[in-house]
Protein backbone atom coordinates (compact mmCIF):
# COMPACT_ATOMS: atom_id res chain seq x y z
CA UNK A 1 0.00 0.00 0.00
CA UNK A 2 2.56 2.57 -1.06
CA UNK A 3 1.74 3.40 -4.66
CA UNK A 4 -0.15 6.69 -5.08
CA UNK A 5 -2.56 5.42 -7.72
CA UNK A 6 -3.28 2.34 -5.67
CA UNK A 7 -4.05 4.49 -2.63
CA UNK A 8 -6.29 6.90 -4.56
CA UNK A 9 -8.16 4.03 -6.18
CA UNK A 10 -8.45 2.35 -2.78
CA UNK A 11 -10.05 5.46 -1.26
CA UNK A 12 -12.86 5.38 -3.82
CA UNK A 13 -13.22 1.61 -3.36
CA UNK A 14 -13.69 2.21 0.40
CA UNK A 15 -10.63 0.14 1.31
CA UNK A 16 -9.76 0.80 4.97
CA UNK A 17 -6.04 0.28 4.34
CA UNK A 18 -5.94 2.93 1.61
CA UNK A 19 -8.01 5.45 3.58
CA UNK A 20 -5.85 5.01 6.68
CA UNK A 21 -2.60 5.25 4.76
CA UNK A 22 -3.70 8.33 2.81
CA UNK A 23 -4.46 10.20 6.02
CA UNK A 24 -1.07 9.20 7.50
CA UNK A 25 0.74 10.40 4.41
CA UNK A 26 -0.83 13.83 4.72
CA UNK A 27 -0.52 14.00 8.49
CA UNK A 28 3.18 13.10 8.47
CA UNK A 29 4.13 15.46 5.65
CA UNK A 30 5.09 12.65 3.29
CA UNK A 31 6.14 14.02 -0.11
CA UNK A 32 3.32 12.09 -1.80
CA UNK A 33 0.67 14.12 0.08
CA UNK A 34 0.19 16.68 -2.68
CA UNK A 35 -0.25 14.06 -5.38
CA UNK A 36 -2.95 12.28 -3.39
CA UNK A 37 -4.88 15.41 -2.44
CA UNK A 38 -4.81 16.59 -6.04
CA UNK A 39 -6.55 13.44 -7.18
CA UNK A 40 -9.34 13.32 -4.66
CA UNK A 41 -11.86 15.86 -5.73
CA UNK A 42 -15.26 14.31 -5.89
CA UNK A 43 -18.53 16.00 -6.59
CA UNK A 44 -19.65 14.24 -3.43
CA UNK A 45 -17.74 16.83 -1.41
CA UNK A 46 -20.54 19.31 -2.13
CA UNK A 47 -23.24 16.78 -1.27
CA UNK A 48 -21.86 15.69 2.06
CA UNK A 49 -22.32 17.41 5.38
CA UNK A 50 -19.51 18.09 7.84
CA UNK A 51 -20.66 18.24 11.45
CA UNK A 52 -18.36 19.60 14.15
CA UNK A 53 -18.90 18.43 17.72
CA UNK A 54 -17.16 20.53 20.33
CA UNK A 55 -17.42 21.22 24.04
CA UNK A 56 -15.54 21.06 27.33
CA UNK A 57 -13.73 17.97 28.62
CA UNK A 58 -15.95 15.16 29.83
CA UNK A 59 -19.31 16.50 28.64
CA UNK A 60 -19.91 13.42 26.50
CA UNK A 61 -18.81 14.34 22.98
CA UNK A 62 -17.53 10.86 22.13
CA UNK A 63 -20.55 9.15 23.66
CA UNK A 64 -22.92 11.39 21.68
CA UNK A 65 -21.00 10.63 18.49
CA UNK A 66 -21.20 6.92 19.28
CA UNK A 67 -25.01 7.25 19.38
CA UNK A 68 -25.14 9.48 16.31
CA UNK A 69 -23.18 6.84 14.37
CA UNK A 70 -25.77 4.23 15.36
CA UNK A 71 -28.54 6.59 14.25
CA UNK A 72 -27.02 7.32 10.84
CA UNK A 73 -26.18 3.66 10.32
CA UNK A 74 -29.81 2.56 10.82
CA UNK A 75 -30.64 4.96 7.99
CA UNK A 76 -28.06 3.25 5.82
CA UNK A 77 -25.49 6.04 5.63
CA UNK A 78 -21.74 5.58 5.75
CA UNK A 79 -20.25 7.73 8.51
CA UNK A 80 -16.80 9.22 8.93
CA UNK A 81 -15.37 10.42 12.24
CA UNK A 82 -12.24 12.47 12.82
CA UNK A 83 -11.63 12.38 16.59
CA UNK A 84 -8.99 14.77 17.86
CA UNK A 85 -7.14 14.66 21.18
CA UNK A 86 -4.28 16.86 22.38
CA UNK A 87 -0.59 16.14 21.82
CA UNK A 88 1.76 16.49 24.75
CA UNK A 89 3.80 19.67 24.38
CA UNK A 90 6.56 17.95 26.35
CA UNK A 91 6.98 14.56 24.65
CA UNK A 92 5.02 14.99 21.41
CA UNK A 93 3.03 11.92 22.35
CA UNK A 94 -0.70 11.61 22.83
CA UNK A 95 -3.27 9.27 24.26
CA UNK A 96 -6.05 9.00 21.72
CA UNK A 97 -8.96 7.66 23.70
CA UNK A 98 -12.11 8.90 21.93
CA UNK A 99 -12.39 5.70 20.00
CA UNK A 100 -12.92 3.61 23.11
CA UNK A 101 -16.50 5.00 23.32
CA UNK A 102 -17.14 3.96 19.74
CA UNK A 103 -15.77 0.42 19.83
CA UNK A 104 -19.19 -1.11 19.24
CA UNK A 105 -18.82 0.07 15.64
CA UNK A 106 -15.35 -1.43 15.25
CA UNK A 107 -16.54 -4.27 13.01
CA UNK A 108 -18.70 -2.03 10.83
CA UNK A 109 -16.87 -1.30 7.58
CA UNK A 110 -19.12 1.69 6.92
CA UNK A 111 -17.96 3.51 10.02
CA UNK A 112 -14.62 5.12 9.30
CA UNK A 113 -12.94 6.42 12.45
CA UNK A 114 -9.59 8.16 12.61
CA UNK A 115 -8.04 9.38 15.86
CA UNK A 116 -5.72 12.33 15.39
CA UNK A 117 -3.46 14.31 17.72
CA UNK A 118 -3.26 18.11 17.60
CA UNK A 119 0.53 18.04 17.00
CA UNK A 120 1.05 21.57 18.22
CA UNK A 121 -2.00 23.21 16.71
CA UNK A 122 -4.12 25.31 19.06
CA UNK A 123 -7.84 25.90 18.67
CA UNK A 124 -9.15 22.37 19.15
CA UNK A 125 -8.23 20.85 15.77
CA UNK A 126 -5.18 19.38 14.05
CA UNK A 127 -3.62 20.68 10.86
CA UNK A 128 -4.64 17.70 8.72
CA UNK A 129 -8.26 17.48 9.88
CA UNK A 130 -9.65 19.10 6.72
CA UNK A 131 -7.74 16.73 4.44
CA UNK A 132 -8.84 13.71 6.49
CA UNK A 133 -12.45 14.86 6.15
CA UNK A 134 -12.10 15.13 2.39
CA UNK A 135 -10.57 11.67 2.10
CA UNK A 136 -13.47 10.23 4.09
CA UNK A 137 -16.02 12.02 1.91
CA UNK A 138 -14.37 10.62 -1.21
CA UNK A 139 -14.68 7.14 0.27
CA UNK A 140 -18.43 7.69 0.46
CA UNK A 141 -18.92 9.03 3.98
CA UNK A 142 -21.85 11.35 4.60
CA UNK A 143 -21.94 12.86 7.12
CA UNK A 144 -18.43 13.29 8.43
CA UNK A 145 -18.24 14.21 12.10
CA UNK A 146 -15.28 16.08 13.58
CA UNK A 147 -14.77 15.75 17.32
CA UNK A 148 -12.56 18.49 18.72
CA UNK A 149 -10.36 18.21 21.78
CA UNK A 150 -12.05 19.18 25.02
CA UNK A 151 -12.26 22.96 24.63
CA UNK A 152 -12.51 25.96 26.91
CA UNK A 153 -14.40 29.08 25.99
CA UNK A 154 -12.73 30.30 22.86
CA UNK A 155 -11.37 27.41 20.79
CA UNK A 156 -13.56 27.94 17.78
CA UNK A 157 -11.45 26.61 14.91
CA UNK A 158 -13.96 23.85 14.24
CA UNK A 159 -16.47 26.46 13.11
CA UNK A 160 -14.11 27.24 10.26
CA UNK A 161 -14.12 23.63 9.12
CA UNK A 162 -17.63 22.29 9.73
CA UNK A 163 -20.91 23.11 8.00
CA UNK A 164 -22.76 22.76 11.27
CA UNK A 165 -21.26 23.15 14.74
CA UNK A 166 -22.75 21.42 17.76
CA UNK A 167 -21.65 22.56 21.23
CA UNK A 168 -22.01 19.90 23.94
CA UNK A 169 -22.42 21.09 27.52
CA UNK A 170 -23.27 19.29 30.73
CA UNK A 171 -24.76 20.62 33.98
CA UNK A 172 -22.56 21.34 36.93
CA UNK A 173 -19.98 23.63 35.36
CA UNK A 174 -20.64 27.10 36.66
CA UNK A 175 -23.51 29.53 37.07
CA UNK A 176 -25.58 31.49 34.56
CA UNK A 177 -22.72 33.93 33.97
CA UNK A 178 -20.91 31.16 32.07
CA UNK A 179 -23.57 31.01 29.37
CA UNK A 180 -23.54 34.79 29.05
CA UNK A 181 -19.85 34.95 28.20
CA UNK A 182 -18.57 35.61 24.71
CA UNK A 183 -16.94 32.89 22.64
CA UNK A 184 -17.94 29.53 21.36
CA UNK A 185 -21.47 29.74 22.66
CA UNK A 186 -22.18 32.55 20.22
CA UNK A 187 -21.25 30.65 17.10
CA UNK A 188 -22.63 27.17 17.76
CA UNK A 189 -25.57 26.19 15.55
CA UNK A 190 -26.97 23.72 18.06
CA UNK A 191 -26.30 23.51 21.78
CA UNK A 192 -26.70 20.10 23.44
CA UNK A 193 -27.21 19.73 27.15
CA UNK A 194 -26.00 16.21 27.83
CA UNK A 195 -26.42 14.29 31.09
CA UNK A 196 -29.85 15.90 31.19
CA UNK A 197 -30.95 13.61 34.03
CA UNK A 198 -28.41 15.22 36.36
CA UNK A 199 -29.25 18.01 38.83
CA UNK A 200 -28.87 21.46 37.31
CA UNK A 201 -29.81 20.42 33.79
CA UNK A 202 -33.19 22.15 33.77
CA UNK A 203 -31.82 25.49 34.90
CA UNK A 204 -28.93 25.23 32.43
CA UNK A 205 -31.40 24.62 29.60
CA UNK A 206 -33.52 27.56 30.72
CA UNK A 207 -30.52 29.88 30.86
CA UNK A 208 -29.33 28.71 27.46
CA UNK A 209 -32.75 29.23 25.91
CA UNK A 210 -32.77 32.75 27.32
CA UNK A 211 -29.44 33.54 25.76
CA UNK A 212 -29.93 31.70 22.49
CA UNK A 213 -33.53 32.34 21.45
CA UNK A 214 -32.67 35.64 19.78
CA UNK A 215 -30.54 33.97 17.19
CA UNK A 216 -32.70 30.93 16.61
CA UNK A 217 -30.24 28.39 17.98
CA UNK A 218 -31.72 25.04 19.01
CA UNK A 219 -31.10 23.62 22.48
CA UNK A 220 -31.27 19.79 22.62
CA UNK A 221 -31.75 17.80 25.79
CA UNK A 222 -29.73 14.58 25.59
CA UNK A 223 -28.83 11.62 27.78
CA UNK A 224 -26.19 10.12 25.52
CA UNK A 225 -25.61 6.98 27.56
CA UNK A 226 -29.26 5.96 27.00
CA UNK A 227 -29.48 7.40 23.46
CA UNK A 228 -32.20 9.75 24.72
CA UNK A 229 -32.57 12.83 22.52
CA UNK A 230 -30.22 11.60 19.82
CA UNK A 231 -32.94 11.44 17.19
CA UNK A 232 -33.95 15.00 18.03
CA UNK A 233 -30.37 16.10 17.65
CA UNK A 234 -30.02 14.36 14.28
CA UNK A 235 -33.28 15.96 13.14
CA UNK A 236 -32.04 19.40 14.21
CA UNK A 237 -28.79 18.86 12.29
CA UNK A 238 -30.70 17.72 9.20
CA UNK A 239 -33.08 20.68 9.36
CA UNK A 240 -30.28 23.26 9.49
CA UNK A 241 -28.48 21.46 6.67
CA UNK A 242 -31.56 21.50 4.40
CA UNK A 243 -32.37 25.14 5.16
CA UNK A 244 -28.84 26.30 4.47
CA UNK A 245 -28.57 24.40 1.22
CA UNK A 246 -31.85 25.97 0.08
CA UNK A 247 -30.88 29.50 1.07
CA UNK A 248 -27.40 29.31 -0.43
CA UNK A 249 -25.82 29.81 2.97
CA UNK A 250 -24.22 26.38 2.59
CA UNK A 251 -22.20 27.43 -0.45
CA UNK A 252 -21.04 30.57 1.32
CA UNK A 253 -19.95 28.54 4.32
CA UNK A 254 -18.06 26.10 2.11
CA UNK A 255 -16.24 29.00 0.47
CA UNK A 256 -15.28 30.19 3.93
CA UNK A 257 -14.11 26.68 4.90
CA UNK A 258 -11.93 26.58 1.82
CA UNK A 259 -10.44 29.96 2.62
CA UNK A 260 -9.64 28.86 6.15
CA UNK A 261 -7.90 25.72 4.93
CA UNK A 262 -5.83 27.52 2.31
CA UNK A 263 -4.75 30.29 4.69
CA UNK A 264 -3.83 27.70 7.35
CA UNK A 265 -1.81 25.73 4.81
CA UNK A 266 -0.04 28.84 3.54
CA UNK A 267 0.93 29.93 7.05
CA UNK A 268 2.09 26.40 7.86
CA UNK A 269 4.26 26.33 4.73
CA UNK A 270 5.82 29.70 5.55
CA UNK A 271 6.54 28.89 9.18
CA UNK A 272 9.79 26.95 8.70
CA UNK A 273 11.11 29.41 6.13
CA UNK A 274 10.39 32.36 8.41
CA UNK A 275 11.94 30.63 11.39
CA UNK A 276 15.18 29.77 9.60
CA UNK A 277 15.55 33.30 8.20
CA UNK A 278 14.81 34.74 11.64
CA UNK A 279 17.47 32.59 13.31
CA UNK A 280 20.04 33.38 10.62
CA UNK A 281 20.52 36.96 11.75
CA UNK A 282 21.24 37.84 15.41
CA UNK A 283 20.02 41.39 14.72
CA UNK A 284 16.50 40.04 14.51
CA UNK A 285 16.44 39.56 18.26
CA UNK A 286 16.39 43.27 19.06
CA UNK A 287 14.04 46.02 17.95
CA UNK A 288 10.37 46.05 17.02
CA UNK A 289 9.11 42.48 16.34
CA UNK A 290 6.43 43.76 13.99
CA UNK A 291 8.92 45.57 11.78
CA UNK A 292 11.19 42.52 11.71
CA UNK A 293 8.26 40.30 10.71
CA UNK A 294 7.52 42.70 7.84
CA UNK A 295 11.16 42.63 6.74
CA UNK A 296 11.28 38.81 6.80
CA UNK A 297 8.14 38.55 4.66
CA UNK A 298 9.50 41.14 2.21
CA UNK A 299 12.80 39.22 1.99
CA UNK A 300 10.99 36.00 1.20
CA UNK A 301 8.95 37.71 -1.53
CA UNK A 302 12.09 39.19 -3.11
CA UNK A 303 13.85 35.80 -3.11
CA UNK A 304 10.86 34.16 -4.74
CA UNK A 305 10.67 36.91 -7.37
CA UNK A 306 14.36 36.51 -8.20
CA UNK A 307 13.90 32.78 -8.57
CA UNK A 308 10.95 33.27 -10.88
CA UNK A 309 12.91 35.77 -12.98
CA UNK A 310 15.65 33.25 -13.47
CA UNK A 311 13.30 30.34 -14.19
CA UNK A 312 10.91 32.13 -16.53
CA UNK A 313 12.53 35.31 -17.88
CA UNK A 314 9.87 35.61 -20.59
CA UNK A 315 7.29 36.67 -18.00
CA UNK A 316 9.30 39.79 -17.21
CA UNK A 317 10.44 40.84 -20.66
CA UNK B 1 6.56 26.76 21.36
CA UNK B 2 8.37 24.10 19.45
CA UNK B 3 6.54 20.84 19.69
CA UNK B 4 8.32 17.51 19.63
CA UNK B 5 7.68 15.37 16.59
CA UNK B 6 5.60 12.29 17.22
CA UNK B 7 7.57 9.06 17.06
CA UNK B 8 4.79 7.01 15.58
CA UNK B 9 1.31 5.70 16.12
CA UNK B 10 0.70 2.55 18.14
CA UNK B 11 -2.40 0.64 19.18
CA UNK B 12 -2.56 -0.82 22.68
CA UNK B 13 -5.32 -3.32 23.30
CA UNK B 14 -6.38 -6.30 25.29
CA UNK B 15 -7.85 -9.18 23.32
CA UNK B 16 -10.04 -11.77 24.97
CA UNK B 17 -11.92 -11.80 28.25
CA UNK B 18 -9.09 -10.84 30.59
CA UNK B 19 -9.89 -7.53 32.27
CA UNK B 20 -6.61 -6.83 34.06
CA UNK B 21 -5.62 -3.63 32.31
CA UNK B 22 -3.13 -2.00 34.69
CA UNK B 23 -0.22 -3.24 32.61
CA UNK B 24 -1.74 -2.11 29.32
CA UNK B 25 -2.50 1.32 30.75
CA UNK B 26 1.02 1.74 32.15
CA UNK B 27 2.48 0.83 28.76
CA UNK B 28 0.06 3.19 27.00
CA UNK B 29 1.07 6.06 29.25
CA UNK B 30 4.77 5.29 29.02
CA UNK B 31 4.53 5.26 25.24
CA UNK B 32 2.73 8.61 25.32
CA UNK B 33 5.50 10.05 27.49
CA UNK B 34 8.04 8.66 25.04
CA UNK B 35 6.45 10.62 22.17
CA UNK B 36 4.10 8.04 20.67
CA UNK B 37 0.51 8.63 19.69
CA UNK B 38 -1.32 5.81 21.44
CA UNK B 39 -4.72 4.54 20.36
CA UNK B 40 -6.09 2.73 23.37
CA UNK B 41 -8.92 0.32 22.60
CA UNK B 42 -9.61 -0.88 26.12
CA UNK B 43 -10.42 -4.36 27.37
CA UNK B 44 -12.36 -7.33 25.99
CA UNK B 45 -11.69 -6.82 22.30
CA UNK B 46 -11.92 -9.53 19.70
CA UNK B 47 -8.84 -10.11 17.52
CA UNK B 48 -10.85 -8.85 14.53
CA UNK B 49 -11.80 -5.61 16.29
CA UNK B 50 -8.15 -4.99 17.13
CA UNK B 51 -7.03 -5.74 13.57
CA UNK B 52 -9.63 -3.53 11.89
CA UNK B 53 -8.92 -0.68 14.30
CA UNK B 54 -5.18 -0.98 13.62
CA UNK B 55 -5.86 -0.74 9.88
CA UNK B 56 -8.24 2.23 10.12
CA UNK B 57 -5.82 4.08 12.34
CA UNK B 58 -2.85 3.04 10.18
CA UNK B 59 -0.69 2.34 13.23
CA UNK B 60 3.03 1.57 13.07
CA UNK B 61 2.85 -1.19 15.71
CA UNK B 62 0.29 -3.09 17.78
CA UNK B 63 0.85 -3.89 21.46
CA UNK B 64 -1.23 -6.66 23.03
CA UNK B 65 -1.53 -7.51 26.70
CA UNK B 66 -2.84 -10.85 27.92
CA UNK B 67 -2.55 -12.04 31.53
CA UNK B 68 -5.09 -14.84 31.46
CA UNK B 69 -3.01 -17.58 29.84
CA UNK B 70 -4.85 -17.40 26.51
CA UNK B 71 -1.88 -15.85 24.68
CA UNK B 72 -1.19 -18.98 22.59
CA UNK B 73 -4.67 -18.62 21.09
CA UNK B 74 -5.20 -14.85 21.07
CA UNK B 75 -1.85 -13.58 19.76
CA UNK B 76 -1.92 -15.82 16.64
CA UNK B 77 -5.58 -14.86 16.09
CA UNK B 78 -4.67 -11.17 16.00
CA UNK B 79 -1.83 -11.92 13.57
CA UNK B 80 -4.25 -13.84 11.37
CA UNK B 81 -6.90 -11.10 11.49
CA UNK B 82 -4.29 -8.46 10.64
CA UNK B 83 -3.04 -10.52 7.76
CA UNK B 84 -6.57 -10.95 6.46
CA UNK B 85 -7.16 -7.18 6.65
CA UNK B 86 -4.03 -6.54 4.53
CA UNK B 87 -2.05 -5.44 7.59
CA UNK B 88 0.19 -8.46 7.97
CA UNK B 89 3.27 -6.24 7.82
CA UNK B 90 2.42 -4.32 11.01
CA UNK B 91 4.71 -5.43 13.88
CA UNK B 92 2.83 -6.95 16.82
CA UNK B 93 4.39 -6.91 20.28
CA UNK B 94 2.94 -9.02 23.07
CA UNK B 95 3.18 -8.89 26.83
CA UNK B 96 1.74 -10.55 29.88
CA UNK B 97 2.14 -13.61 32.04
CA UNK B 98 3.75 -15.82 29.42
CA UNK B 99 5.80 -18.94 30.17
CA UNK B 100 9.31 -18.92 28.72
CA UNK B 101 8.63 -22.04 26.67
CA UNK B 102 5.82 -20.32 24.72
CA UNK B 103 7.90 -17.35 23.60
CA UNK B 104 9.91 -19.01 20.85
CA UNK B 105 6.79 -20.53 19.34
CA UNK B 106 4.91 -17.20 19.32
CA UNK B 107 7.85 -15.43 17.68
CA UNK B 108 8.02 -18.12 15.03
CA UNK B 109 4.35 -17.43 14.29
CA UNK B 110 5.22 -13.79 13.61
CA UNK B 111 5.14 -11.91 16.90
CA UNK B 112 7.79 -9.17 16.81
CA UNK B 113 8.68 -9.57 20.49
CA UNK B 114 7.19 -11.02 23.67
CA UNK B 115 7.67 -9.48 27.13
CA UNK B 116 7.00 -11.17 30.44
CA UNK B 117 6.23 -9.56 33.79
CA UNK B 118 9.17 -7.80 35.39
CA UNK B 119 10.53 -6.39 32.14
CA UNK B 120 11.83 -2.81 32.62
CA UNK B 121 9.57 -0.29 30.83
CA UNK B 122 12.57 1.18 29.02
CA UNK B 123 13.26 -2.20 27.38
CA UNK B 124 9.69 -2.28 26.08
CA UNK B 125 9.90 1.33 24.86
CA UNK B 126 13.14 0.59 23.02
CA UNK B 127 11.50 -2.30 21.22
CA UNK B 128 8.54 -0.12 20.20
CA UNK B 129 10.97 2.56 18.97
CA UNK B 130 12.87 0.08 16.89
CA UNK B 131 9.78 -1.64 15.46
CA UNK B 132 7.96 1.59 14.57
CA UNK B 133 11.04 3.25 13.12
CA UNK B 134 11.62 0.33 10.82
CA UNK B 135 7.97 0.25 9.80
CA UNK B 136 7.79 4.00 9.17
CA UNK B 137 10.85 3.88 6.95
CA UNK B 138 9.00 1.51 4.65
CA UNK B 139 5.75 3.43 4.94
CA UNK B 140 6.86 6.98 4.31
CA UNK B 141 8.75 9.11 1.88
CA UNK B 142 9.63 12.14 3.97
CA UNK B 143 11.48 14.86 2.08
Amino acid sequence: MNDIDEIVKGIYLKEPRAIGRAISIIEDGDQRAGAILKQINAKSIQDSTIVGITGPIGTGKSTIINQLIAHYRTQGGRVGIVAIDPSSPVSGGALLGDRIRMMRHAMDKDVVIRSMATRGKQGGLCASAAAAVRIMICSGCNPVIIETVGVGQAEIDVVGLADITVLVLAPGAGDEIQVMKAGIIEIADIVVVNKAECPGADSLIMELENVLHQRNCAVCRVIAREAYGIENLATAIGKIDRERRKSGQFTGKRKQIRETEIIDCAIEMMRDEIRSRLQECPGNYTGDPRAIARKLIDDICVTELDMLKRKRPEVFS
Amino acid sequence: MDIQRCRGRVLIGKPGLDGHDRGAKIIARSLRDDGFEVIYTGIRRTPEEIALTAIQEDVDAVGLSVLSGAHNELFPEVLRALHQAKGGDIPVIGGGIIPREDIQHLKELGMYEIFTTGTPVQTILNTFREATERYRQKKHKIP
